[in-house]
């Protein structure tokens, strides 16, 4: 049987899988750093380019709490989220906040400074060779499937993704404070009107973003080494995500960033020479063919 | 989109009105020209050389980038693809074809034109921010072609280019004769960039930044001009590109990386969007931060940053434009 499905696969089975796991897991990164772009673009109108040195802090902060306070990766998971959170408010109200009325360039500028000066200060305090973080006992160790084994830590990286991922899409969805933020997306002169305090709506909705960030930071953390330049590195791919899907939806930006971790696990099984580029062709295409997007509103 | 929320603080009704004054250059112009032009000749006699031709190098690139931005509306962040490539193909073309130093640079130029028929044209699809994301990408698409295509050398690079005899004739090995190519290559894109944007074409790119579907309704095709200022930009810091490869021998990924184009927007945001001379202040203040604080390592990173930062919130004119907002002209 499995013969079978290798000689029509052309690869070994083992290989395929495990490529389609690690494109899983990118795929799940992908997924909530452009959820959380998209749900900040939605009400500030800005594209925080500050998002990659914010799931670098997650996860630094991971890697802090446990060697300077003995906090492991659980408490780091509830943690780190909050403390980076509460750093990406500390940011919107001292700028961010100041540029809401001019054009949406100076808000791209403001926050890719933001990110060099953040990356930079880490960089000098911890050098950029990377630093281990141990995935927690519970979750050391790989099952057997029969056609692959798979660690369980990554199996559990694309399980808490999803769930933060359907968990943020329902908030926005279903809740009355998500009624409340998806209105202020379109009028929110008129939220306002009605009594809301959009500003600190404003806020808030920034802190949150920053906190999936966070959190995508303290699940990479035992995957990736944690070093101050795995986030820049992966946010020019997260925003090559974005103009593939369109800012347009929640669920779009969710199966979008799955969806293209998958095909560059593919593509590195079957023509690796492209993997690091398929996703700009992809781009390409999309652009050509959907200028809006997947999922985006012309 | 209202006048506040433009980019740059030029007051409406220029668009329309031709400049007054010799070859487009009104009074101040003319000044900080001249000036200009005499530090060009002395400054090799008070600074190294091979320092003013990097400043040179990169005040190119930043005028080509603010030919888009200043002058557009249209943010590149990915304009360090077109810089590098030049700098490659230049590389390429005088190590490896033996060519002389100005075909290396013409070549230069093409491709860096060639790619940005391909990237201007797929990036004028959206605007804005999703423009910036697009250029962005692409450029980080050649950044991987660049790291893994035979001809570059991988993380070597080229190394050990030739600088060449200048029409076959001229040995450029001493840094003053090198300095004068440099600096001629200089001026020429200089002059070229006024004049594209002093000439009737240049109108209608003003015309799309202050306004694009009312430059559409006036019947301008607007794609069209937006993909042939983004081939010039491009072009033209192919240019910058090849001409820096030939000053240090040397093409390596540094200049494809993304962080060449955000250290374009940097010099250009220093100097001020939409200025003539702003590119080339800011180049200068980049560069020679750059030099100076080298030994700082991370640090200069982090300087970087707070100049973005103060830049966006306190001083959007930048240096040239508060200049300008003083002496009240133009510059």
């Amino acid at each position: 049987m499995l013969d079978a499905i290798e000689a029509f696969l052309g690869v070994p089975a083992p290989l395929l899988f495990g490529q389609l796991l690690l494109g899983l897991i990118n795929g799940a990164f992908y997924a909530m750093l452009s959820l959380g772009l998209a749900v900040i673009f939605g009400l500030l109108n800005i594209i925080n380019f500050t998002h990659g040195a914010q799931f670098m802090m997650g996860a630094f902060a991971a890697w802090m709490l446990l060697a300077w306070a003995g906090l492991g990766y659980w408490w780091a998971l509830l943690l780190s989220p909050i403390i980076v959170g509460f750093t990406g408010i500390i940011l919107e109200k001292l700028f961010i906040s100041r540029l809401y009325k001019l054009d949406h360039l100076y808000g791209l500028l403001l926050t890719l400074g933001l990110g060099l000066i953040i990356e930079g200060v880490f960089r000098n305090e911890f050098g950029s060779s990377g630093l281990p973080y141990r995935i927690p006992a519970e979750l050391s160790g790989a099952w057997d499937l029969g056609f692959m084994f798979m660690p369980i830590y990554r199996g559990w990286v694309v399980v808490a993704a999803l769930f933060f991922c359907i968990a943020t899409w329902l908030i926005i969805e279903k809740t009355r404070l998500g009624a409340y933020l998806r209105a202020a997306t379109e009028r929110a002169e008129l939220v306002q009107a009605f009594g809301i305090n959009v500003p600190r709506m404003i806020t808030l909705t920034y802190g949150a973003g920053v906190a999936l960030a966070a959190v995508a930071g303290v699940l990479a953390a035992p995957i990736y080494s944690v070093n101050p330049q795995m986030g820049s590195n992966l946010i020019i791919v997260v925003f090559a995500v974005v103009v593939i899907g369109g800012m347009g939806s929640i669920l779009g930006s969710i199966v979008t960033g799955f969806g293209l971790g998958i095909v560059e696990g593919l593509t590195k099984v079957y023509y690796p020479e492209a993997s690091a580029t398929v996703i700009f062709v992809i781009m390409a295409i999309v652009l050509l063919a959907r200028p809006a997007g997947l999922f985006g509103r012309a | 989109m209202a006048s506040e929320t433009t980019l740059t603080a030029i007051p409406t009704g220029v668009v329309g009105k031709q400049a007054p004054g010799i070859w487009g250059f009104n009074g101040g112009q003319m000044i900080a020209l001249l000036i200009m032009i005499a530090a060009l000749g002395a400054a090799p006699f008070f600074l190294y050389p091979v320092f003013v031709m990097k400043l040179l190098c990169f005040a190119l690139f930043a005028c080509a980038f603010n030919l888009l931005i200043g002058y557009v509306g249209l943010m590149s962040f990915g304009h360090a693809a077109y810089f590098g490539m030049g700098g490659y193909v230049a590389g390429h073309a005088a190590k490896v074809m033996g060519l002389t130093p100005e075909i290396s640079i013409i070549a230069g130029g093409l491709i860096g034109a060639g790619l940005g028929l391909i990237g201007g044209w797929l990036a004028i699809r959206r605007q804005g921010i999703y423009f910036a994301m697009i250029t962005m990408a692409l450029a980080q698409m050649v950044y991987f072609f660049c790291v893994q295509a035979p001809f570059t050398g991988g993380e070597d690079g080229i190394q050990a280019i030739p600088r060449g005899k200048l029409f076959g004739v001229i040995p450029l090995d001493s840094d003053m004769a090198m300095y004068w190519v440099v600096a001629v290559v200089f001026l020429c894109g200089f002059m070229a960039i006024h004049r594209v944007i002093h000439s009737p074409f240049g109108q209608v790119m003003k015309a799309i930044r202050e306004n694009e579907p009312r430059t559409t309704s006036l019947g301008y095709r607007t794609d069209d001009y937006k993909l042939v200022a983004f081939i010039l930009s491009c072009g033209l810091a192919g240019v910058a590109g090849a001409t820096k490869t030939l000053v240090f021998g040397i093409a390596t990924l540094t200049d494809v990386h993304f962080s060449m184009s955000g250290e374009v927007v940097l010099m250009t945001l220093v100097g001020g969007l939409g200025t003539i001379f702003g590119p080339v202040i800011g180049a200068a203040v980049v560069i020679g931060m750059q030099n100076y604080l080298a030994e700082m390592g991370a640090w200069v990173t982090v300087i970087q940053g707070v100049i973005f930062v103060a830049c966006v919130l306190a001083f959007r004119r930048g240096i040239v434009g508060e200049i300008g907002n003083l002496f009240k002209v133009k510059l």
